[in-house]
């Protein structure tokens, strides 16, 4: 589903990603964990190119991201993001932020995209929050929110960026729990996460990057279980 | 009493004056929103060919005074077209570039003053750039410039008394004609300034107070 080959990404002088190869399969759960500047979130970003790789060849469901004569924004339909800091519309309603691409972008009906919405919100538990704006919300709920507006596309891969360090503590459980049905659905994801917990119950697999570069790859148990690496034993007595 | 006859007379002739200045401040402000949001978008484009007009035309009208550019275009606006120009929309033209490019000012601010997850957050859902302004960061940024714009409206607004130089008779330029005949200048004058005054008060209130307002209706960010 994913194929990323030798990503490097500079900003300036400065190198954050040194080569990352990264594949994916259909409905596969990769979490990616580091240290803080590790460049984690960055490969996530160029995955779908809110940053441009420096070099590197980047593919999603067969689509070529990082090649110039692809658009983008087609791609983008077929890649969910869901940022640290939710990013939902503050000028529209919970129903309305989740309804705004398929109208515009896709172009079908109100009563299909309201359908579509109705049956998110149902999905991530906030039926009774349709009209609400964003600062009604809590974090947990509007993160929910945010996850169901990027569902609404029907993409194939949904990328989350710290989904939960923005939020309270006590509302860390229902994102995650949201997060959870959706990979038992078969949804394919790559989260950046610095939830462990989260990492050993739903991740196929797990990536330690750190400094740019892939350390250390394997299921959960070998990564937490029995870390082969030096800065993976490192990083993980550090926060676990 | 004696200053109440001085104001009936000269009222119905200041409210001549009164009705070109709401016209002109009007269409200046209207054209110069308009100016101002697509010179606003030229000053942030990537594109050469498109920024540095944006950017000169902005640093010409915001850095010369306004009565020099009604005296440029008025004088020289003829010579390049072979024939005279009208007066009130040679005003028209002046007073909105002149407005255009203080409205793209507010505009660029207002506009990038959205946070940048906005635009990752629309983008990243296939919107591209033109949709993801024009549903995304437009609606939020026109809430944000509404202050700063109904500041320029009413700057905009004292500033026609300026056209009076080329001959238009309005507030300012009808108050000067009635003191030549009358020499009661400071009873005129201050009469003058009372409807200036009440038309930025009308200006704040009903345009700025009630669109925030409307706004802000059920969304308090």
């Amino acid at each position: 589903m994913i194929v990323a080959n030798n990503v490097h990404k500079a900003f300036g002088q400065l190198q954050v990603l040194q080569g990352i190869d990264l594949q994916v399969r259909e409905q596969e759960v990769v979490v990616i964990i580091g240290p803080s500047g590790s460049g984690k979130s960055t490969f996530l970003r160029c995955l779908n190119l809110l940053e441009e790789p420096t070099s590197g060849v980047i593919t999603i469901d067969g689509m070529c991201v990082t090649d110039k004569t692809s658009d983008i924004n087609r791609i983008r339909q077929n890649v969910g993001m869901v940022f640290q800091r939710f990013n939902l519309f503050p000028h529209k309603t919970a129903l309305e932020n989740i309804t705004l691409s398929p109208l515009k972008v896709k172009g079908i009906s109100l009563q299909e995209a309201n359908a579509i919405a109705k049956d998110l919100l149902a999905k991530v538990g906030l039926s009774d929050k349709e009209t609400s704006y964003p600062d009604q919300l809590s974090g947990g709920q509007q993160q929910r929110v945010a996850i169901a507006r990027a569902l609404a596309m029907k993409p194939k891969v949904m990328l989350f960026d710290e989904p939960t360090s923005a939020l309270d503590p006590e509302m860390v459980g229902e994102v995650l729990t949201v997060m959870k049905d959706l990979a038992r659905e078969g949804m394919t994801m790559v989260v950046v996460t610095h939830e462990m917990g989260f990492a050993r119950e739903v991740g196929d697999r797990v990536l330690f990057i750190d400094e740019g570069r892939v350390v250390e790859e394997g299921t959960p148990e070998q990564i937490f279980g029995n870390p082969k690496n030096e800065r993976t034993r490192a990083f993980l007595n550090k926060i676990l | 009493m004696y200053v109440l006859e001085i104001w009936q007379e000269a009222f119905p002739v200041l409210l001549v004056g009164l009705r070109l200045t709401i016209e002109l401040t009007i269409l200046a402000v209207l054209f110069g929103c308009v100016i101002g949001l697509i010179v606003a978008l030229g000053k942030m484009s990537r594109m050469p060919l498109i920024k540095i007009p944006s950017v000169i035309y902005v640093e010409f009208f915001r850095g010369s005074p306004l009565l020099v550019q009604i005296f440029l275009v008025y004088f020289g606006l003829p010579k390049l077209v072979g024939h005279p120009m009208d007066q009130f929309w040679t005003s028209v033209a002046v007073l909105s570039l002149n407005s255009g490019a203080y409205c793209a000012e507010i505009f660029r601010a207002g506009i990038q003053s959205i946070e940048r997850g906005q635009m990752e957050a629309a983008r990243s859902l296939g919107m591209n750039h033109i949709q993801a302004m024009r549903y995304v960061i437009l609606p939020q940024a026109f809430k944000r410039v509404i202050p700063p714009l109904g500041n320029e409206f009413i700057a905009m607004m004292k500033d026609t008394s300026l056209v009076s130089v080329i001959g238009l008779i309005e507030l300012t330029r009808s108050g000067q004609l009635i003191i030549s005949t009358t020499y009661t200048a400071i009873e005129i004058w201050f009469l003058v300034a009372i409807f200036y005054i009440i038309m930025t008060v009308l200006i704040s209130e009903f345009f700025v107070n009630r669109m925030e307002r409307r706004l802000q209706a059920g969304d308090r960010s």
